[in-house]
Parts: C-alpha cells; sequence; structure tokens
C-alpha cells in the first residue's frame, strides 16, 4: 500500500503542477488560439483534479462545460474576432493601429490578487476537520425526494442556487441576442465525414443527455449535464450547417428558452403561498417536482448553450 | 491475485504501452498528417486494449455494456476529427512531410 499512496501523491503532484502551468500558458500566449487551445487542456486536467477529490458531478460539469462549450464558445468568438478584423482592415486601407486603448495591467491583477488572498484567507481559516454540512444532508435524505445527495443540495436543499445560475445563463443569452451585430460566419457546406458524424451522433447524444438527467437522481448526473450534452448536439448541427427552421426560432425557441427559470419561479412562489419556505417541496412531491424541474432545466440550458454559440438573435426570415 | 487480476493487469499495461507509443509519435513525428496518425491509430488500440482490461473485472453486467459502449464512441469520433483536422490542414496548404 505505501508504494500505491506514493505514486498517488506523485500523481496529484504532477496534476496540480500541470494545472498551474497550463494556467500560466494559455493566460501568457499571445496567440489567441493557442490561448484557447491549453484552456480546454487545463479544464480537462481540472476534470482529472475534481476526479481525484471525489467529485464526479463536478468533473462531468467541467469537462462538459469549461472545457467543452467553453472551448467551442471561445473558438467561436474567435473565428468572429478574424472575420471581423479582416472586415475593418478592407473597410479602412489606412493600416493604423485599431486597439491604441490599452488598459492597465496593474489594476485587474491588483484586485485579483486581493481576490485571491481572501479566498486563501478563508481556506486556511477553516476548522482543521469538519464534515461540513454533509452530515445534515445525509440527515434529511430522505425527505428530498433523491438518494443522490449533489442533486438534493442543488434542486431540493438550496435550489434558489440553480435557479440564480440558470437566470444567468438567460441573461448572458439576451446580451448576446441584444448585440446581435455580427452575422455567423458562413457555414461551409459540411464534408460526408461530419455529415456522416453528426448523423450518428445526434441520436446518440441525445439519449446520453436523457440518461444523464434520469441517474441524477441516485448518482452523478443531473440537469447542468444533461443540459451540456444537448448543448453539444446543438454545436454538431450547427457546424453542420444545420440552421433551426424560421418558425421555431421565434416563440417555441424562447418558450423552451425560459422554460427552466420560468418553472423554478413558478415553484418558488408556488411554495411561498401554500405557506413554506422558498423552493421548501412537500415531501411527498418532491420526487416528482425535481424531475419536471430538472427536465425543464436541462432543455433551457442545453438550447440557451446552443443559441449562444449560434450567436445572432434568430430572425423571422418573412418579415423586413 | 485471482487469474481475472492478471489477465486485466496485462492488458490495461499493454494499452499504457499504446498510449505511451501514441504520445511518444505525436511529440516526434515530423509533420501534422503523421502526428495524427500516430495519435488516433494507437490510442484506438490503447483504449481498446484499456476497455477490455477494465471489463475484466467489472462487476454488474451493465457496467461491461457501458465500458463496451464508449470505445466505438471514440473510434468514431477519434477517426472523424482526426480526418477533419487533416482535410483543414491539406486546405491550408500544410505541405507533407517528404524525406
Amino acid at each position: 500500500m505505501e508504494a500505491l499512496t506514493l505514486l498517488q501523491w506523485i500523481f496529484d503532484t504532477l496534476t496540480g503542477l500541470g494545472l498551474w502551468w497550463l494556467a500560466w500558458r494559455a493566460l501568457a500566449s499571445p496567440q489567441l488560439f493557442r490561448a484557447v487551445v491549453l484552456f480546454v487542456a487545463f479544464g480537462l486536467l481540472m476534470a482529472l483534479a475534481w476526479v481525484r477529490l471525489d467529485a464526479p458531478d463536478i468533473a462531468l460539469a467541467e469537462v462538459a462545460i469549461g472545457a467543452g462549450l467553453t472551448g467551442a464558445l471561445l473558438l467561436a468568438a474567435l473565428a468572429r474576432l478574424t472575420a471581423a478584423e479582416k472586415a475593418q482592415n478592407v473597410a479602412d486601407q489606412s493600416g493604423k493601429r485599431k486597439y491604441t486603448v490599452r488598459t492597465s495591467r496593474w489594476l485587474p491583477a491588483a484586485l485579483l490578487s486581493v481576490v485571491a488572498a481572501g479566498l486563501a484567507y478563508s481556506v486556511l481559516s477553516f476548522p482543521p476537520s469538519s464534515a461540513g454540512l454533509s452530515v445534515e444532508v445525509a440527515a434529511n435524505l430522505d425527505i428530498s425526494g433523491v438518494s443522490n445527495p449533489v442533486t438534493a443540495v442543488l434542486l431540493n436543499f438550496r435550489g434558489y442556487d440553480t435557479l440564480l445560475e440558470m437566470l444567468v445563463l438567460l441573461l448572458a443569452l439576451l446580451g448576446v441576442w441584444s448585440l446581435g451585430g455580427l452575422s455567423p460566419p458562413r457555414a461551409a457546406p459540411a464534408g460526408l465525414v461530419l455529415d456522416t458524424l453528426t448523423r450518428v451522433l445526434t441520436p446518440v447524444l441525445i439519449l446520453v443527455a436523457a440518461y444523464l438527467l434520469w441517474v441524477g437522481g441516485h448518482a452523478p448526473g443531473g440537469a447542468f449535464q444533461a443540459g451540456s450534452v444537448l448543448a453539444a448536439a446543438g454545436v454538431l448541427l450547427l457546424l453542420a450547417g444545420w440552421r433551426p427552421h424560421p418558425g421555431m426560432t421565434q416563440l417555441p425557441l424562447r418558450l423552451v428558452v425560459v422554460a427552466g427559470p420560468g418553472l423554478f419561479l413558478v415553484a418558488a412562489l408556488f411554495t411561498i403561498v401554500m405557506g413554506r419556505h422558498l423552493l421548501e417541496y412537500p415531501p411527498e412531491r418532491a420526487r416528482i417536482l425535481i424531475v419536471i424541474l430538472e427536465t425543464a432545466a436541462a432543455l433551457s440550458i442545453g438550447t440557451t448553450l446552443a443559441a449562444l454559440f449560434l450567436g445572432e438573435r434568430p430572425r423571422d426570415k418573412e418579415r423586413p | 491475485m485471482t487469474p481475472s487480476d492478471y489477465v486485466a493487469a496485462a492488458l490495461l499495461i499493454l494499452g499504457a504501452v499504446f498510449f505511451l507509443a501514441g504520445t511518444v509519435g505525436l511529440l516526434r513525428f515530423p509533420d501534422v498528417y503523421t502526428r495524427l496518425h500516430a495519435l488516433t491509430k494507437s490510442d484506438n488500440v490503447g483504449l481498446g486494449l484499456m476497455v477490455a482490461g477494465l471489463a475484466v473485472q467489472a462487476e454488474p453486467w451493465f457496467v461491461v455494456g457501458k465500458l463496451l459502449l464508449i470505445w466505438p464512441l471514440v473510434l468514431l469520433a477519434g477517426a472523424s476529427v482526426a480526418h477533419l483536422i487533416a482535410k483543414g490542414a491539406m486546405q491550408r496548404g500544410v505541405q507533407m512531410w517528404r524525406r
């Protein structure tokens, strides 16, 4: 056993040092494309670190959202940035430097140092050995409606955290839609390989999303993981040149995007009207409520992330 | 150790050898096409051996099923992405390595 713990110690040290190195390289790289690739590698290694910390739920979320979808969003933004820069170069051929405003590096560095010092202080001031709230979560797991403690915390005990996270996602999409100016890069006709891959993978991804959603009740999984897998299917379809039918992009799209946070708000209001605390479900109905809320949340998260990747606000083709 | 432990260990170590060979190829081969070749070929076989090694010891049957589902998905994704990267490199005019 001694040799095994030594090996694990070496592995953990290498993982930690690798994370520092990747983070530094990603921030210091002058080439944006390289920085994005390093960021994705950082996300994958981070997921490995979460697995080593026995947190498979966070590892799944990190790998799906942190590495996968954020990487795709960054690459899409990069492609648009390059297209916009080219267009601007053609427009004014003076060859002047475009970005003359250089913000100081010192202000963000100082602010980040303050945040890091605060985090370090709070981590160091933890009591040396404490079970945290896990004992109370385990004691109340029976009335939560699910047997996975992570889902119990996210959807029941601290449901308002999830509600606020979904509102943040919705706000991000509203921001992108109201900016709306840049048209998406002209989708080249998808090659045979990408087309076939998309056709094979899309149903598989939908099935995996449904599985992750269902399994979240008693094992690692849940709405965010399922939603990001759905969004991955959406990104693949968009990359292969598929665009939603114009009739589906107005009211239906908006309804799906709002469904998750909307149902959450309805549940919150309803529990208050019933004389309970905010999002305090009646224990005998908790299971079915969580399943409904999680399904709506996964659909909304998947659609929102895919719409973020598409970028521009979908327009009605008939109206000018 | 039971015989199944030995089989699993042998398969896992053999898989790790393929991953190591693929990584060496990725680092040492001269251009993007040969690097892709080394990476995807060895990862496909290496992952297959890893999955086989883990499946030998997996307890309930559906865990074996899930493990066996992972391999064809990675095969499909790896082969397709390698093709897409190589095609992208061809279109950008990346020259093939000649001795």
